[in-house]
């Protein structure tokens, strides 16, 4: 019985076994030991919602960060960044009494060039980025305190709502309807994009998975929607799914998609795995490593904004130690240090299991600096079973539904084989 | 065989997960003796050097090892080293960074009360590269010497080791024909000395040459030991027993149909990337013509890769200068984006390094020259995709279970089929393929000219650069040979023999008819 179910278990994950999905499994596991520990409160509505809100800043950097890692970068100054980016959009509010729509135009325009000076020195000086980012982080948290005078801005509730609001709401009911609408919407088109995909596969020929672990996908999947839905719309009232949790959504959704299924996101690859290889099969590198580095700046300038709107102000500390958050998230979602490996939906995963840890131990009165080192042990032990899995010879990708993103760990010896005298700028900040 | 027996390997069986690697293998060394061990790539040769050497210690595999009259039981390299067995691997364990000196004494560094004599450990070192024939300073750097070199470092440091049993695997897989002379002559010094040693390569002139014994594994088993001395040991022996059976011909036949002259380069300089005033090119000009062959001969170091890199993108040195005609048109190619665009493509001599990107999986090697072909909008089409590479694999032939395996997990034949499959894929009017056989044993390397031969039959021009005369002989129509950045002659494949392309390989001479 045993022997079918480890091969049905097999079938289900396109060959690969269970250990890829150890994280998320993981992340269950801490979900009902803090439920039970907590009696309760932590999968409380009102406690989801909040995780959501206060911790959508992790889940927004994770995206940017896994890509900077998987390119075989990192990114040191996101928090400062960030902080830089919400003392100006709230300067813009506050002082020049700018509409919302426009001081966020002006937070993403400010991303993008602090992203693309970062870049310039990655990609066109090759400085490694983590001395670039280094740099950045002592400069944009200066900056931070330059423009903020060292003291925190106010924001008007009509900016909050992008980091405290909730999605509108209508029509009666002890639920939250337009929540309901929302995880109806995610399961209709879970089940489209499936069925799609299958017929597809029928049209060109291509081989099938088994009917059944479609369904099983489907229903799996289905339910935690379901039981999220029920969640947010089960809240207190006026509350309902949070519009920072539909920001994050949207940019795990979009960059899901670009990393896995375009020219650009295998680049990202590429020039991770391999530089000199991926430069002498056209690609141009620089530019990659550029884009990498400005997305990753856009991306924590909108964090930034979402965490003002969440703490209705922008102070002098934000941001503090966030770059941290986001690496970590990256590493226990399964990424290599060495890049090349990771995937957006692990960072993700790894993002909830930082963020929940956080919020149960807070839940449960535990001091802050337990947590930390809670925290810290976390990360230590989740990359050490990584890397116990790669020496295994065992696939090491933690991810979440991620059947064509397969990258299979290089061997150790494959990758501390470098040839003497060939230029490798790959290598230079790793 | 007057000679004691120095090692016994009995009925050695290594398994891995899944995998019979070594099946029951014996065989015998004499002291004193240079034994090669021949077979095609996962006869499972590496393996039983590991097994030998501690790599794989005792007690992961069965069977007995009885080395100096005794059963070893080595639990790592540390214990072999102490028994004087020492192995050198394929991919040097040099630390670039680091000195001759303190590369020869690392791990075994002269102390005193923990501080490192280094007068004596440079002495010493002296001593050590003088015996292996090398006058560098011992305190160059490692990084700073050429492979050939670098080997002789390894085998000092064996030295140093006091080695009795020396195991070499693919010493000269790296290096040039002087080079490689060179270390065979070491090897037979050693042997005079009392060394014995244990030699697995590829290259099968050279066991010929240099072997008392030869054993044969294939597919993990012994199947014969064969003794030099007796005489009648010729290649097709080896290759026989190496393959099951005997190759007609190293070469498949081909029929040259060639047409015009499509592709000419005139007036090409190329300056060294770290050393502007060094010329690795100058001043030279040749042409490919549809269908046709081109060899490109040249010691190492002659300039023949930078030759070919700097055409491809100039992806290699800086200040390129020349022009390139294609079809009679000058084409601009100021990167590897256009130089695929233009229908060009390098398959590089280092397939690890430059060739693949060892994370990917074959379907994403194999489009990764040409994502463009296979994707909409900037979106990939995962199942065109795996069309495409699983039409390859099975026109190549490539040993895999599905396209979804691993690049890594591949032998050194498969891989340089997958990187074979992704420049057909840019379907390229000129390819150049640099040491393509490097690495692979003689199957797979007849199945590689193979593949050469129909794309050249298809009318694509094919520049073939290599170090082995035999492959250039075998499979070119015109020979270009290159000494010192300079092209010394262009000679017709019938007009070409390994005498007068080693001269011309090796001065400015001109000797067969120039064209």
């Amino acid at each position: 019985m045993s022997n079918k179910f480890t091969a049905a278990l097999r079938t289900l994950t396109g060959g690969r076994g269970m250990t890829q999905y150890s994280m998320v499994i993981a992340l269950v596991v801490i979900l009902v030991v803090f439920e039970i520990l907590t009696k309760g409160v932590t999968l409380d509505p009102s406690n989801v919602i909040n995780v959501v809100q206060q911790y959508a800043y992790i889940l927004i950097l994770a995206i940017g960060m896994v890509m900077v890692i998987i390119a075989g970068h990192i990114d040191l100054s996101v928090g400062s960044v960030a902080a830089f980016v919400g003392v100006v959009v709230a300067q813009a509010l506050s002082v020049w009494h700018w509409a919302p729509g426009f001081a966020i135009v002006l937070g993403l325009v400010i991303g993008a060039l602090v992203g693309a000076w970062q870049g310039f020195w990655v990609a066109f000086v090759r400085v490694p980025a983590f001395i670039v980012t280094l740099a950045g982080q002592l400069i944009f948290r200066g900056a931070n305190q330059l423009v903020g005078n060292a003291t925190p801005h106010t924001t008007p509730d009509s900016y909050n709502w992008i980091g405290a609001g909730f999605i509108p709401d209508f029509g009666g009911g002890p639920f939250s309807n337009g929540t309901l609408l929302l995880g109806a919407i995610a399961v209709v088109a879970m089940i489209v994009v499936e069925v799609r995909g299958r017929a597809r596969r029928v049209r060109m020929n291509a081989t099938l998975a088994p009917l059944w672990t479609s369904i099983v996908k489907l229903v799996v999947l289905g339910a935690v929607i379901l039981f999220g839905t029920y969640l947010f719309a089960s809240g207190n009232p006026g509350t309902s799914f949070p519009v920072a949790g539909i920001i994050a959504g949207a940019l795990i959704i979009i960059y899901g998609f670009v990393t896995r299924k375009t020219v650009f996101g295998r680049q990202i690859y590429a020039v991770g795995g391999n530089s000199a290889a991926a430069q002498l099969s056209g690609v141009n590198s620089r530019s990659i490593n550029f884009f990498v580095m400005l997305n990753m700046a856009v991306l924590a300038a909108i964090a930034g904004m979402v965490y003002v709107g969440y703490s209705n102000a922008s102070g002098p500390s934000d941001g503090t130690g966030w770059e941290l958050d986001a690496i970590a998230a990256v590493f226990v979602g399964g990424a290599a240090v060495s890049g090349g490996i990771g995937t957006v939906g692990g960072s993700i995963v790894g993002a909830f299991v930082l963020a929940f840890l956080s919020n149960g131990l807070s839940l449960l009165g535990i001091d802050s600096t337990i947590v930390s080192i809670i925290r810290g042990l976390v990360l230590l032990v989740a990359v050490a079973f990584d890397v116990y899995n790669k020496t295994q010879g065992r696939p090491s990708i933690i991810g979440w539904l991620l059947r064509n993103a397969r990258r299979p760990a290089a061997t150790e010896q494959d990758l501390a084989v470098q040839p003497v005298g060939i230029a490798d700028d790959s290598k230079v900040n790793k | 065989m007057s000679q004691p027996t120095i090692l016994e390997m009995r009925s050695i069986t290594k398994e891995f997960p899944g995998v019979k690697a070594l099946s029951d293998v014996s065989m015998t060394v004499r002291a004193g003796e240079i034994h090669a061990i021949a077979g095609e790539n996962g006869a499972g040769k590496s393996t039983l050097m590991k097994v030998l050497s501690g790599v794989y210690p005792f007690g992961t595999y069965e069977g007995d090892i009885v080395y100096d009259g005794e059963i070893q039981r080595f639990s790592n390299i540390k214990q072999s080293e102490q028994a004087g067995i020492v192995i050198i691997h394929q991919e040097l364990a040099l630390i670039p960074e680091l000195s001759i000196t303190e590369n020869i004494f690392l791990g075994s560094e002269p102390s005193r009360l923990g501080v490192i004599d280094w007068v004596r450990a440079q002495k010493e070192a002296e001593e050590l590269i003088a015996r292996v024939g090398l006058s560098e300073n011992p305190d160059t750097q490692i990084k700073s010497i050429g492979v050939g070199k670098q080997q002789l470092v390894e085998i000092a440091k064996a030295l140093h080791k006091d080695v009795k049993l020396l195991i070499l695997d693919e010493p000269t897989a790296a290096l040039n024909e002087a080079e490689s002379q060179h270390l065979l002559d070491l090897i037979v010094g050693l042997k005079a000395k009392g060394v014995t040693s244990i030699m697995i390569s590829h290259k099968l002139n050279e066991i010929e040459r240099v072997a008392d014994e030869i054993t044969i594994l294939r597919d993990g088993k012994t199947i014969e030991t064969l003794d030099v001395q007796q005489g009648n040991i010729d290649e097709d022996a080896i290759i026989r027993g190496m393959v099951g059976r005997s190759l007609e011909s190293r070469f498949p036949d081909r029929e040259p149909k060639i047409g015009e002259k499509f592709f000419e380069v005139k007036h090409w300089t190329v300056r060294h990337p770290l050393d502007p005033n060094r010329l690795v090119c100058k001043d030279e000009e040749f042409f490919v013509r549809r269908g046709e062959i081109v060899g490109f001969a040249g010691l190492m170091g002659a300039g023949r890769t930078e030759l070919a890199m700097s055409l491809f993108g100039r992806s290699y040195g800086t200040w390129v200068s020349g022009e390139v005609y294609k079809d009679g048109r000058e084409i601009s190619i100021p990167n590897v984006g256009s130089a695929i665009r233009h229908g060009i493509g390098y398959v590089s001599e280092d397939r690890k390094a430059l060739g693949l990107n060892l994370l990917d999986t074959i379907k994403q090697a194999t489009v990764s020259a040409d994502l463009a072909k296979i994707s909409r909008g900037g979106v990939v089409d995962s199942l065109q995709e795996y069309e495409i590479a699983d039409h390859y694999r099975k026109l190549l032939r490539t040993k895999a279970t599905s396209v979804d395996e691993g690049v890594s997990k591949l032998s050194g034949g498969n891989q340089q089929k997958v990187v074979l499959s992704k420049w057909m894929f840019t379907d390229p009017d000129l390819l150049i393929l640099d040491e393509p056989t490097r690495g692979i044993d003689v199957g797979a390397k007849y199945e590689i000219y193979g593949i050469i031969n129909d794309l050249a039959a298809q009318g694509k021009g094919i520049i073939l650069i290599s170090s082995e005369l035999p492959e250039l002989l075998g499979m070119s129509d015109r020979i270009y040979t290159i000494f010192e950045g300079q092209i010394t002659n262009s000679v017709d494949a019938a007009d070409a023999t390994p005498e007068n392309l080693l001269v011309s390989m090796t001065s400015t001479r001109k000797t067969g008819p120039a064209r």
